[in-house]
């Protein structure tokens, strides 16, 4: 496969790595940095490599490295959407090879849902009126309701980098900022941690440097979740509980606990349920193995939470209007947004 | 510096951490993907010696540092990425022997190259993972380039050694 050398070549090399001259190493030089020893552009290159690492990790915000990231991102992010719109087709092929048993057995397990799902609504529908009231009631005091700017998943960092981040298609010309909750329709998804202008990337809840305040459904306690790092049928959150005397049973759903002013996380969102329930003997506290409602190995379209009346060059779909507006889409159609946003 | 060369592993560059990031999350085990760009710095650096691989190296690892969605501290791949080309430059000679052997390079450059920006994780307490889980993406990430590898190697190679005849008839 690969050529064989020109024997015409070999007298043209210089001196080698200290190794026995070879018709290799006398070309690759040849025609650049003759002059300069390999080993000392190796060596330049590693110290590169380690003064980079070094910058960054003791630089702040505002390095010169996240600045480079930010230029990067402005470049190479539309090309992943680009990219990822083109294979789009490939993605959906997946479905067409579905077997017809797998849709017989589809069929079925739908079937049997649709009917416990349909007597378990009939059941609620008076709960289900009373907390449309209070709902509304709880709203209407303090617009709790948000607004979503919806995104498709374009690009997703590969587990060799031992971090969960992905890549959304929108930035900060559709109003998507630092610090702002990002949920699917199953649950919570993750926060924005940066954003260039088209593009914005997400740290998902299951990175092991997330950590998010939940609360359990069931009995209002509050704790700490934590990623485990790891995607696909394995991705687990830790769920550590402030007060020790309280153990979560299982199957109790963790809902986000909320910050202030809704950053980086708005309230209410529900995060998973608890699958497990243990303590070691050297801490205090319970633990909780939280499965998340999210299947972030199939994320698609995902949503972030935008301030109410944020105006970009994307559709703003605003959840739960506020006392006489219709609720439903209300585009924002303004073309570089980025003065666009209006905090409440 | 021939700037259509240049220009033309600069884009096998972008275009492999391109389809590393928004393509190949398709195939992906447990999140891991093939990791092309290490393909691309090892079939570099067995083609064109230990320098060409190195600079390879460190730009294809800035890149896959720097593009989103990276979030780790920068630096990191483009450090394992040159390590493996110095060490894919060494043993070229051997590499170039027979299809195996390539592989078999391949092979050990996604072990350590995986491995060193695990380690340097670890050291900078950054995106760090219980020994176990790291040992285990290196493995897939091990399978995954070996499984690659024969479709991209001798592709690769052979552009990085036209560009290279083209520099010298200059």
């Amino acid at each position: 496969m690969a050529k064989r050398l020109h024997p015409r070549i070999s007298n043209l090399k210089g001196p080698s790595l200290g190794r026995p001259v070879t018709d290799d190493d006398g070309r690759t030089r040849f025609g650049r940095d003759r002059g300069v020893s390999s080993r000392t552009v190796l060596g330049l290159l590693v110290a590169a490599s380690l003064t980079v690492i070094t910058v960054d990790a003791a630089g702040g915000d505002d390095s010169p490295v996240g600045r480079a990231r930010t230029v990067v991102g402005n470049v190479i992010g539309p090309i992943e959407s680009g990219t990822a719109v083109a294979v789009r087709p490939l993605r959906e092929a997946g479905g067409y090879f579905t077997r017809n048993d797998d849709l017989r057995a589809d069929v079925a397990r739908l079937a049997a849902q649709n009917s416990q799902l349909r007597s378990a609504a009939e059941q609620v529908s008076l709960d289900r009126n009373r907390l449309a009231e209070l709902d509304g009631l709880t709203r209407t005091a303090n617009e709790t309701g948000y607004a979503l700017v919806a995104a498709r998943v374009v690009g997703m960092g590969p587990m060799q980098s031992f971090s969960r981040t992905v890549t959304i298609d929108a930035g900060s010309s559709s109003g998507v900022r630092e610090d702002m909750t990002v949920l699917s329709n199953d649950g919570l998804v993750g926060r924005v941690i940066s954003a260039t202008r088209t593009t914005a990337n997400v740290l998902l809840v299951l990175d092991t440097d997330s950590v998010v305040g939940g609360r359990l459904g069931s009995n209002m306690e509050i704790g700490f979740l934590r990623g485990r790092g790891v995607t696909g049928d394995r991705g687990r959150l830790d769920l550590d509980l402030v007060d020790n005397s309280v153990t979560p049973s299982k199957g109790d759903v963790v809902v986000t606990w909320g910050s202030q002013n809704g950053v980086p996380y708005v309230a209410g969102i529900p995060i998973g349920t608890v699958e497990s329930v243990y303590s070691t003997p050297r801490e205090l506290a319970k633990r909780a193995v939280i499965d998340p409602l999210v299947d972030f190995t199939s994320l698609d379209v995902v949503g972030v939470v935008v301030p109410r009346r944020t105006q970009g060059d994307r559709i703003v779909l605003n959840g739960s209007a506020k006392s006489g507006s219709r609720s439903g889409a209300q585009a924002g159609v303004r073309d570089g947004a980025d003065e666009g946003e209006d905090n409440r | 510096m021939n700037i259509p060369r240049t220009g033309m592993v600069a884009i096998v560059i972008v275009l492999a951490v391109v389809l590393q990031v928004a393509v190949l999350n398709l195939i992906a085990v447990n999140g891991v993907v093939p990791n092309l760009a290490l393909v691309v710095v090892v079939a570099a650096s067995v083609a064109r010696g230990p320098q060409f691989g190195a600079t390879v190296g460190f730009c294809a690892g800035l890149l896959l540092d720097l593009a989103p969605p990276a979030d780790h501290v920068a630096g990191r791949w483009a450090l394992a990425f040159v390590l493996v080309a110095i060490l894919a430059g060494r043993v070229r000679a051997d590499a170039r022997r027979s299809p195996i052997a390539g592989l078999a390079t391949v092979a050990v450059c996604s072990f350590i190259a995986t491995s060193v920006f695990a380690l340097s994780g670890v050291v900078l307490g950054d995106h760090a993972l219980p020994a176990g889980e790291m040992l285990g993406v290196i493995g897939i990430a091990l399978l995954w380039d070996v499984a690659v590898a024969p479709l991209l190697l001798p592709g690769l190679m052979a552009l990085f050694e036209r560009t290279r005849s083209r520099e010298l008839v200059h």
